[in-house]
């Protein structure tokens, strides 16, 4: 589904992400872990468009859309969530999810300000599917809340929601799951995998709980210092000794002291 | 029919205050929904103004490019043409920048838009200026009565560019703008070209602060560069803005209303004071509407009238 073919992110002196190529197949839920500063975000970063690669292509569905708008990604079924959640904050609950609604003929200027009939029809879908989303997350109480006034948990499930109006087919998911309590957490994992059966939505989660990845993930991709280590099922991933050694600094300093 | 002093010195409060809550809901626009931050509202207006001016005065004795003498409403779509490509050009160059650098950008852009307006005779006839701009429907009534059928005019063009407002307000297009305002990261992720989005904030709300500049010049019936003077013109509706209620057009209008109220008050208060004081009075109620800005701003964050979001018609019962 997206193909990374030798992608590199240089700041200045840093390489945050060192030549990597790798496949996010469709359909599953693919894992993407590693200790901090691996470059898990920059790589997803990348993909969404957000950064622009230092060298690399990538391929979504056959089509290279490295030098590709973040907006036009979108549209071709691509979506995403922030680590920190990013809501609009001034606009209610219902308001952020339509927004992420993209209806063509609402956000014509023309439209908007001498044909409002044209766009009422395509609002009115928008509309309830924005509470039918409401009513998967359970959130309908929240529905006039402003989005700035929610608690942590409450905007990651926003920002999930509101990744899944645009009826995309590949979620990124940025760590949907930091800071937020265990019954939050559970019910996510959840949704995701009840949006990955009936829906065959394909996901690409950060995450840095392993027991979260383990439920989840039928295909893991391991990261260190830019690199991709090593990929397979959460056991193989785990008896990998470059991995114990990634996560637990190990082997450099022990060697040295 | 004799209008008593009183009512006469209403009308003229109504006319400026009607210019200025076209400023304001051009800058409502701009600020309110897409949260660009245009400090250079003076020079839009002056573009207007002179765009207007130029193509409706009757003669320019041959110093400077005019004397067309076409008709106003002719004028005003002059005023709002040329405002709105400077905007677009403007915006072209800077829309990409965050709030407070485009703030910079446009006091610079501003300046630079004076500079030609006092240097450029060939075009503007420099700090002469022009004189003979018509008004709407003139030669129809005179005297006082012309003041208040220019009232009147103004006042429908208020509720036009009202109207519009509240419309793109409440449309998903303004939903769009208020996100991006919100989080420009979010909109794109969520598939919205925010440059564009941008660029037709920043046109339209210039092409309206055109149109304002144009009723102002028709209403002294004389120009100068004298118009592109910030103090009066961005600052004021900045203030305005501020204290109505950003993001609400109801509120553009009612800050207008109020912060022209309170700036021709203090007028009159000033204009009793001793000589020496009174000399310096711009200085002074310039002070003490920044004294307003600042308990405004402490007190009444959001403003009179606050953001609301538009109801849906087809919201369930």
């Amino acid at each position: 589904m997206i193909t990374l073919d030798r992608v590199s992110m240089r700041f200045g002196g840093l390489v945050a992400v060192d030549d990597v190529s790798l496949e996010i197949h469709g359909g599953r839920i693919t894992g993407l872990i590693g200790p901090n500063g691996a470059g898990k975000t920059t790589l997803f970063n990348m993909i969404a468009g957000r950064l622009l690669p230092s060298s690399g292509h990538i391929v979504l569905e056959g089509r290279d859309i490295t030098k590709l708008p973040v907006h036009e990604r979108s549209h071709m079924g691509l979506a995403r969530t922030f680590q920190i959640p990013q809501e609009f904050g001034r606009l209610t609950v219902l308001e952020n999810l339509m927004v992420a609604g993209n209806g063509e003929k609402g956000d014509s200027v023309f439209n908007a300000a001498f044909r409002h009939r044209n766009y009422r029809a395509e609002e009115e879908e928008i509309y309830h599917r924005a509470r039918e989303t409401l009513d998967f997350l359970e959130l309908q109480k929240l529905s006039e809340a402003k989005a700035g006034t929610l608690s942590g948990g409450q905007k990651k499930l926003l920002e999930l929601g509101r990744a899944l109006m645009g009826n995309p087919r590949i979620i990124l998911l940025d760590e949907i799951g930091a800071g937020i309590n265990r019954t939050l957490l559970v019910r996510i994992a959840e949704m995701i995998a009840r949006l990955n059966v009936e829906r065959g939505l394909s996901f690409c989660l950060i995450e840095h709980d392993l027991a979260y990845v383990q439920r989840l993930c039928s295909d893991v991709i391991v990261m260190a210092e830019g690199r991709v280590l090593t990929r397979g099922t959460v056991e193989e991933v785990r008896r990998d000794e470059r991995v114990i050694e990634a996560y637990f600094g190990g082997g450099k300093y022990e060697e040295r002291a | 029919m004799e209008l008593s002093g009183l009512a006469f010195y209403f009308v003229g409060f109504l006319i400026a205050g009607g210019i200025y809550a076209i400023l304001c809901l051009a800058l409502n626009i701009q600020w309110g929904m897409g949260g660009l931050f245009n400090a250079g509202i003076a020079g839009f207006f002056a573009v207007g103004a002179y765009a207007s001016a130029i193509v409706t005065a009757a003669s320019s004795n041959g110093k400077h490019l005019g004397g067309f003498a076409l008709p106003v409403p002719l004028g005003l779509l002059a005023a709002a043409l040329v405002a709105g490509i400077t905007g677009w050009a403007v915006a072209k160059v800077c829309v990409r920048l965050k709030s407070d650098y485009l703030a910079m950008a446009s006091i610079g852009i501003a300046e630079i838009l004076r500079l030609v307006i006092v240097n450029e005779q060939w075009l503007t006839n420099g700090s002469l200026g022009i004189a003979n701009i018509p008004r709407p429907f003139e030669g129809l009534v005179r005297g006082r009565e012309a003041d208040l059928l220019f009232m009147a005019v103004i006042w429908l063009i208020v509720i036009a560019v009202y109207v519009l407002c509240a419309r793109l307000n409440n449309s998903p297009w303004g939903r769009t703008l208020r996100a991006i305002r919100d989080n420009e990261d979010s909109a794109r992720a969520v598939g919205k070209d925010v440059e564009w989005f941008r660029l037709q904030t920043f046109v339209i709300g210039a092409a309206l602060m055109g149109i304002a500049g144009a009723l102002s010049a028709s209403y002294f019936k004389f120009l100068s560069p004298a118009a592109t003077e910030p103090l009066l013109v961005t600052f004021l509706v900045w203030v305005m803005l501020m204290a109505g209620g950003s993001g609400n057009p109801k509120g553009a209008i009612a800050g207008a209303l109020l912060i022209w109220g309170i700036w021709s008050a203090t007028e009159i208060f000033t204009n009793r004071l001793p000589g020496e004081w009174a000399t310096r009075s711009s200085y002074v109620r310039m002070l003490l509407v920044g004294l307003l800005l600042q308990f405004v701003l402490q007190r009444y964050r959001q403003g009179l009238i606050p953001e609301k979001s538009p109801k849906l018609e087809f919201e369930r019962k």
